[in-house]
């Protein structure tokens, strides 16, 4: 994968920007040209809170090659105060507990090392809160 | 708008087809059904194929297909949409030939899949890379998060998941063409191998080779080549939003419903109509939302109505008599169009030890992604 699509992807990923849309007020995560609720094409760029709950989850048994070393792991679609939902893998924890309804924070991590070019990917991974 | 009808079929056998490339896979369902009525002249060609370029290495599959079936110069076209490409190729060639615009055209759709690649992460590419893929989210997960979250909303349970793959094996074990003829018990599904919590190998459909073939013509001119044209009654698609996360309720496909919802009104149809039906069982949740979807049932009641064996042989409905994906195989872009011939099959009294007693109408639903693409057709025998 050429690096110009890290560093593209980087806003979102990195800090967690949204757009939040004029026209319905809805936000948007990743941020998009055009608002899936409404059409709108004007927005607002906005933070998440790190803060969310487990919609679903599930445990990675059998993993993609990137990430064979880490499996099992918990992977969840996690609603954060916004109302806006995101796929990010669970870490701290051991991934049975992970289950809909956890409460959870958004911490930033080493996603995955990619396999040719060894480049280093960050992003989000949720924690259990305690 | 001109009556289409399936004047004929043909179809590899489904399974690890090692001494079978992508083109001889392809050639020999084409041959098969075009020989079967007399090897009329081809107006034009469409291919469904999800990753000729990402499997085997092989984009451009139009021209290919019509060269090596000795057609170079008859319009060809590859036609994409994941898992259901070969349902969406079936559309195309509705289309084309309902508009008027071709006569008699060939509808395939082929995949190789046991040919080296990395198929978990080539069928990852059917979800979205930037928000769900890069965070490490497989295929199987994300329909493991559906049955999850169906689960936990309508106390679906494993019992309830597991009695979908032991139908579809007990199905699956009747079909010669199948790529797994045994029968499964429950304890052998619900003991097998994790791949994604809640979901287990014996939930998940195989990786397979296979080519699957129909030729379409209008219906009023049907009879020139066959006593049973099987008549398309109508063809449904629709779209959902690409990613999991980005569905307000993980459990409900809205494509599968969207596509249903038309492919019902413009065949004039109601899902109490069906009496046979093919649907995309790529995993055992994936089967008991699509029933959801299709109205055969009430939303939440999937699990229940399998387990009463109301979707076996024998059931109110009978669901995926060939086996289904589970059980046939699933060579991803030929699976929209082998359960069109399945479905053909039924109509015409065809179907053997898996024949539903005077079957006249059918459906096949085939579905891309983890749902964010949905085709549906409705068969009617006239
Ligand atoms: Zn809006």
């Amino acid at each position: 994968m050429p690096s110009p699509r890290y560093w593209r992807e980087i806003p979102s990923r990195y800090r967690l920007e949204a757009a939040a849309c004029r026209g319905c007020k809805r936000v948007i995560y990743p941020k998009r040209q055009v608002c899936p609720q409404c059409g709108g094409v004007e927005f607002e760029a906005t933070r998440l809170a790190h803060r969310g709950r487990v919609v679903t989850s599930t445990v990675v048994h059998v993993a993609p090659t990137d990430l064979q070393m880490e499996a099992p792991y918990a992977m969840a679609v996690v609603e954060t105060e916004e109302g806006v939902r995101l796929m990010v893998q669970v870490a701290d924890c051991d991934p049975s507990e992970v289950l809909p309804g956890m409460e959870v924070t958004l911490e930033f991590r080493l996603i995955r090392k990619e396999d040719h070019g060894g480049i280093l990917c960050y992003g989000h991974k949720a924690v259990p809160v305690e | 708008m001109r009556d289409v009808a399936i004047i004929s079929t043909g179809m590899t056998p489904f399974g690890e087809l090692w001494q079978s490339g992508l083109r001889d896979l392809f050639v020999q369902a084409a041959r098969e059904a075009l020989m079967a009525v007399g090897s009329p002249s081809v107006d034009a060609i469409y291919v469904g194929n999800m990753s000729g370029g990402q499997f085997v290495g092989q984009e451009h599959l139009g021209p290919l297909m019509a060269d090596h079936l000795g057609l170079a110069g008859v319009p060809a076209t590859r036609v994409e949409s994941a898992c259901a490409s070969g349902g969406v190729a079936l559309r195309c060639g509705f289309l084309d030939v309902a508009a008027g615009a071709s006569d008699l055209v060939l509808v395939a759709g082929v995949e190789k899949m046991n040919d080296g690649a990395d198929v978990t992460n080539v069928l990852a590419s059917a979800a979205d890379q930037e928000t769900e893929v890069y965070h490490g989210i497989t295929f199987p997960g994300l329909y493991a998060m559906i049955a999850r979250a169906h689960m936990a909303r309508y106390g679906t349970t494993e019992e309830d998941l597991a009695a979908v793959s032991v139908k579809n094996h007990r199905h699956g074990a009747r079909n010669p063409k199948a790529q797994f003829r045994s029968e499964v018990t429950a304890e052998q599904v619900m003991t097998s191998s994790m791949v994604a919590e809640p979901l287990r190998l014996l939930h998940c459909s195989p990786v397979s080779d296979g080519a699957a073939v129909v030729l379409l013509c209008p219906l009023e001119r049907a009879r020139e080549f066959t006593d049973a044209p099987i008549r398309i009654r109508s063809s449904g698609l629709a779209t959902a939003p690409m990613a999991l996360a980005d569905r307000a309720d993980p459990t409900f496909l809205d494509a599968v419903s969207l596509a249903a919802g038309r492919a019902y009104k413009s065949g004039g149809v109601t899902p109490s109509d069906i009496q046979v039906a093919e649907v995309h069982d790529c995993f055992s949740i994936a089967e008991l939302c699509v029933l959801e979807a299709l109205c055969f049932t009430e939303r939440g009641s999937a699990g229940e109505l399998t387990r009463a064996g109301e979707t076996a042989l024998g059931g109110r409905i009978p669901i995926n008599t060939s086996g289904g994906l589970k059980s046939k195989g699933h060579p991803v872009g030929a699976t929209g169009v082998a359960q069109a011939i399945e479905i053909v099959e039924q109509l015409r009294g065809e179907a053997g030890e898996r024949q539903v007693p005077d079957a006249t109408i059918g459906l096949a639903q085939n579905m891309g992604g983890s749902g964010a693409s949905s085709v549906v057709h409705i068969f009617e025998r006239v």
